[in-house]
C-alpha cells in the first residue's frame, strides 16, 4: 500500500502519509493545525470537541516544525491527534464530560499525552465522551451528545464517541481513547474506523481518569491498523507512576504488517453467532472472515461457554470499583461545589448529586451495594470468580487458534434515545466487547460493511495477552485487501 | 432492593436522593440487580477471585519523595481556598 497522499487532500490523510508528507516538507505541522482546527469548527456541529484552544495546538506546532528543521525525524513528529477528555492535560480543560470537572485544568499531563507529545505530535483538543467513560452511545455526556458523521440520527457509540466521530468525519487523523468494556471498539463499529484496545497494562493508566482500574486501558481510534501500530510504537510502554503497568521491553508494533497469514488460524467464538445478532451484521462478519480465509487464514470454532456473563460481571466489577474511584468527588479539593450546605455531609451529598448524572450514580449505587455488607461474597466475590472462569475459557480457546474473530456489536449504530431509558438494553450493547475487557486480551474493530440506511459495521479481532503486533498484522492484511476503512461519510 | 435500601447506599455513597428519586432508582437498580443474578448460576467452587487480568503483584518502591506537586496549579482548583489551605464548613465545634 502506497503511503502518498492523494495531492491536495491532507485532510483525508492517514498518519503514515502525513508523516511521509511532513519529512518530504510538503507541509508543515503549522499548516496541518490549522488545515484540521479549521475543520473542527467547520464541523462544530457533531459536538465531538469539548476545548479547543489554538493558541496552544499552533505552539505544539511550531515547536514540531522547529524539531524537524533541527533535523530531527519521525512518524509522528508534527502530526496531529486530539485526546479523549479523560486524560488530564496542563494546557486544556479536562472534564470527563462531567459536570463535577467542569472547568477543571491538571497540573500535569496524563502519561499517555506524554508519550504522544514527547514523539512529536500536535494536541489539536479534548474530546466529548460519556461521563467519566461510562456509556455506549455518548449519551450520557453533561456536554451533549455526539453526532455519527454516517447518519446524524443515529448515535457514534460510546463511550468514546467524540473520539470516533472526529476520526470518522477526518477532524483529526487518529485520537486516543479508553475502553473499560468496549469504549474504544463499540464506538469504533457505529463510526466506521478502526479501534483498537491494547493489553491491560501496557498503555500507562497515570493521569488516565479513573473509572474501572482492573479494566481501564487506553488505546486508539485510527483510520487504520497499520496508524494505530505507529501510534503504539510511541504510546505503549512501561510507566513506574502506574502500579499496574507492565514491565516488559518495548517491542515494534508494526513488525508483523508485512507478514503474510497463511496457515494464521482463526479462532470462531459459537456463542458470538448465536440469538440475537442481526441478519445484516452476521452476513457482513461472515465476508470478512471469508475473505481471512482467501488470504490464507484457518477458521476454527471455538468456545468461550460464559462469554454471555460476560455483562453481568462487569456490571458487578465495574460498578464497584467505580464506586471507590468517583468518592473522590467531593466538591473540596477540585471542581464542582453545591451552591447551599449547612455541614460538611450536606456538601459533599448536594454537590454529588447535582454534580453526577443519572448513569454515573446509578453506578456508583450499584457498586455501592455490591460492596456492602451482607451483599459482598453474592455479588462481588462471586462475579470476580465468574470472570477467572471467563478469563480462562479465553486462555483454552487461544491453545486452539491465534485470533479470535466476531462481531462488535449485534447491530449498527442505534437512534438517539432508542436505550437511553432502559439501563439494561444499554448494558447488553457490550455483549461482544465485555468478555475481552474481563481478561484484558488485547481486541480491535475493524470496518467490515455497512448496514441499514448506511451505517457502520465493525468486525472484532482479539488476540492473547501481549500479541498486538500479529493482531494489528492481520487488521492490516485485511486493510489491505478491503476498502471498507478508507470510505468517508458523505460531505467531509 | 427495598426502598430503604436505596436510602442506604445512598447515604453511604454520599449522593443526596428525594422521595421520587429513590422509587425509581428502586425500580432501576432492581433490573439491574436482576441481570446480575445470573452469575449465581456458574459453579465457582475452587475458582479463586481475580482481579487483575494478568495477576499482577503489587509493585512496591521505595518510601521516598519523588516529586514535589505544584501547590499553586494544584489549589487553583479548589472551589474554596484561604491561606493556601481547602475550605469546609466546621466540622469540630
Amino acid at each position: 500500500m502506497s503511503a502518498t497522499a492523494p495531492a491536495g487532500r491532507p485532510e483525508h490523510a492517514s498518519l503514515a502519509q502525513l508523516g511521509a508528507l511532513l519529512d518530504r516538507r510538503q507541509v508543515s505541522a503549522v499548516e496541518l493545525a490549522r488545515l484540521f482546527l479549521d475543520r473542527i469548527e467547520r464541523h462544530r456541529d457533531l459536538n465531538a470537541f469539548l476545548d479547543v484552544r489554538p493558541e496552544a495546538t499552533l505552539a505544539q506546532a511550531r515547536a514540531a516544525d522547529e524539531r524537524r528543521a533541527r533535523g530531527e525525524s519521525g512518524p509522528l513528529l508534527g502530526v496531529p491527534l486530539a485526546h479523549k477528555d479523560v486524560f488530564v492535560t496542563r494546557d486544556w480543560h479536562t472534564t470527563a464530560s462531567s459536570r463535577i470537572l467542569q472547568g477543571y485544568t491538571s497540573p500535569f499531563d496524563a502519561a499517555v499525552v506524554e508519550r504522544l507529545a514527547g514523539a512529536g505530535m500536535v494536541c489539536l483538543g479534548k474530546l466529548n465522551c460519556d461521563e467519566f467513560a461510562m456509556g455506549s452511545s455518548n449519551e450520557n455526556s453533561a456536554y451533549g451528545k455526539v453526532l455519527n458523521p454516517w447518519d446524524r440520527g443515529a448515535v457514534p457509540g460510546g463511550s468514546s464517541g467524540g473520539s470516533a466521530a472526529a476520526v470518522a468525519a477526518r477532524l483529526a487523523p487518529l485520537a486516543t481513547a479508553t475502553d473499560t468494556g468496549g469504549s474504544i471498539r463499540e464506538p469504533a463499529a457505529f463510526s466506521g474506523v478502526t479501534g483498537t484496545k491494547p493489553t491491560y497494562g501496557r498503555p500507562s493508566r497515570w493521569g488516565m481518569i479513573a473509572f474501572a482500574s482492573s479494566l481501564d486501558t487506553a488505546g486508539l481510534l485510527t483510520q487504520d491498523a497499520r496508524d494505530c501500530a505507529l501510534a503504539f510504537n510511541a504510546m505503549l510502554g512501561f510507566d513506574p507512576r502506574d502500579s499496574t503497568s507492565v514491565e516488559r521491553p518495548p517491542e515494534d508494533y508494526t513488525r508483523h504488517l508485512e507478514t503474510g497469514l497463511d496457515g494464521l488460524r482463526i479462532g470462531v467464538p459459537q456463542e458470538f453467532f448465536a440469538a440475537g445478532l442481526e441478519p445484516e451484521v452476521e452476513a457482513a462478519v461472515r465476508a470478512a472472515l471469508h475473505e481471512y480465509e482467501k488470504l490464507g487464514a484457518r477458521l476454527v470454532t471455538v468456545q468461550l461457554p460464559n462469554a454471555a456473563l460476560g455483562i453481568p460481571v462487569y456490571y458487578v466489577v465495574a460498578s464497584a470499583e467505580a464506586s471507590s474511584n468517583l468518592s473522590r468527588y467531593d466538591g473540596v479539593r477540585y471542581g464542582y461545589r453545591t451552591a447551599d450546605y449547612a455541614d460538611l455531609a450536606e456538601l459533599m451529598a448536594k454537590t454529588r448529586a447535582e454534580g453526577f448524572g443519572a448513569e454515573v450514580k446509578r453506578r456508583v449505587l450499584i457498586g455501592t451495594y455490591v460492596l456492602s455488607h451482607g451483599y459482598y461474597d453474592a455479588y462481588f466475590l462471586q462475579a470476580s470468580r465468574v470472570r477467572r472462569v471467563i478469563a480462562g475459557e479465553f486462555q483454552r480457546a487461544f491453545a486452539q487458534c491465534d485470533l479470535i474473530a466476531g462481531p462488535v456489536t449485534s447491530g449498527v449504530a442505534f437512534g438517539f434515545g432508542e436505550k437511553s431509558a432502559d439501563p439494561v438494553a444499554m448494558y447488553l450493547a457490550d455483549l461482544y466487547t465485555v468478555p475481552s475487557s474481563l481478561a484484558g486480551v488485547p481486541a480491535m474493530s475493524l470496518p467490515c460493511g455497512f448496514g441499514r440506511q448506511g451505517r457502520p459495521i465493525g468486525l472484532q479481532l482479539m488476540a492473547n495477552h501481549f500479541d498486538e503486533a500479529r493482531m494489528l498484522g492481520a487488521a492490516h492484511r485485511f486493510q489491505c485487501a478491503t476498502d471498507w476503512h478508507a470510505r468517508l461519510p458523505p460531505g467531509f | 432492593m427495598k426502598l430503604s435500601d436505596v436510602h442506604r447506599i445512598a447515604r453511604l455513597a454520599r449522593i443526596e436522593i428525594t422521595e421520587a428519586q429513590a422509587e425509581e432508582t428502586a425500580r432501576q437498580l432492581n433490573d439491574i440487580l436482576a441481570m446480575i443474578e445470573r452469575i449465581n448460576r456458574v459453579d465457582t467452587a475452587g475458582v479463586a477471585p481475580m482481579s487483575h487480568p494478568l495477576d499482577g503483584v503489587q509493585r512496591l518502591r521505595p518510601d521516598v519523595v519523588t516529586e514535589t506537586p505544584d501547590r499553586e496549579r494544584t489549589m487553583a482548583n479548589a472551589p474554596a481556598r484561604q491561606d493556601g489551605l481547602f475550605l469546609v464548613p466546621r466540622v469540630v465545634e
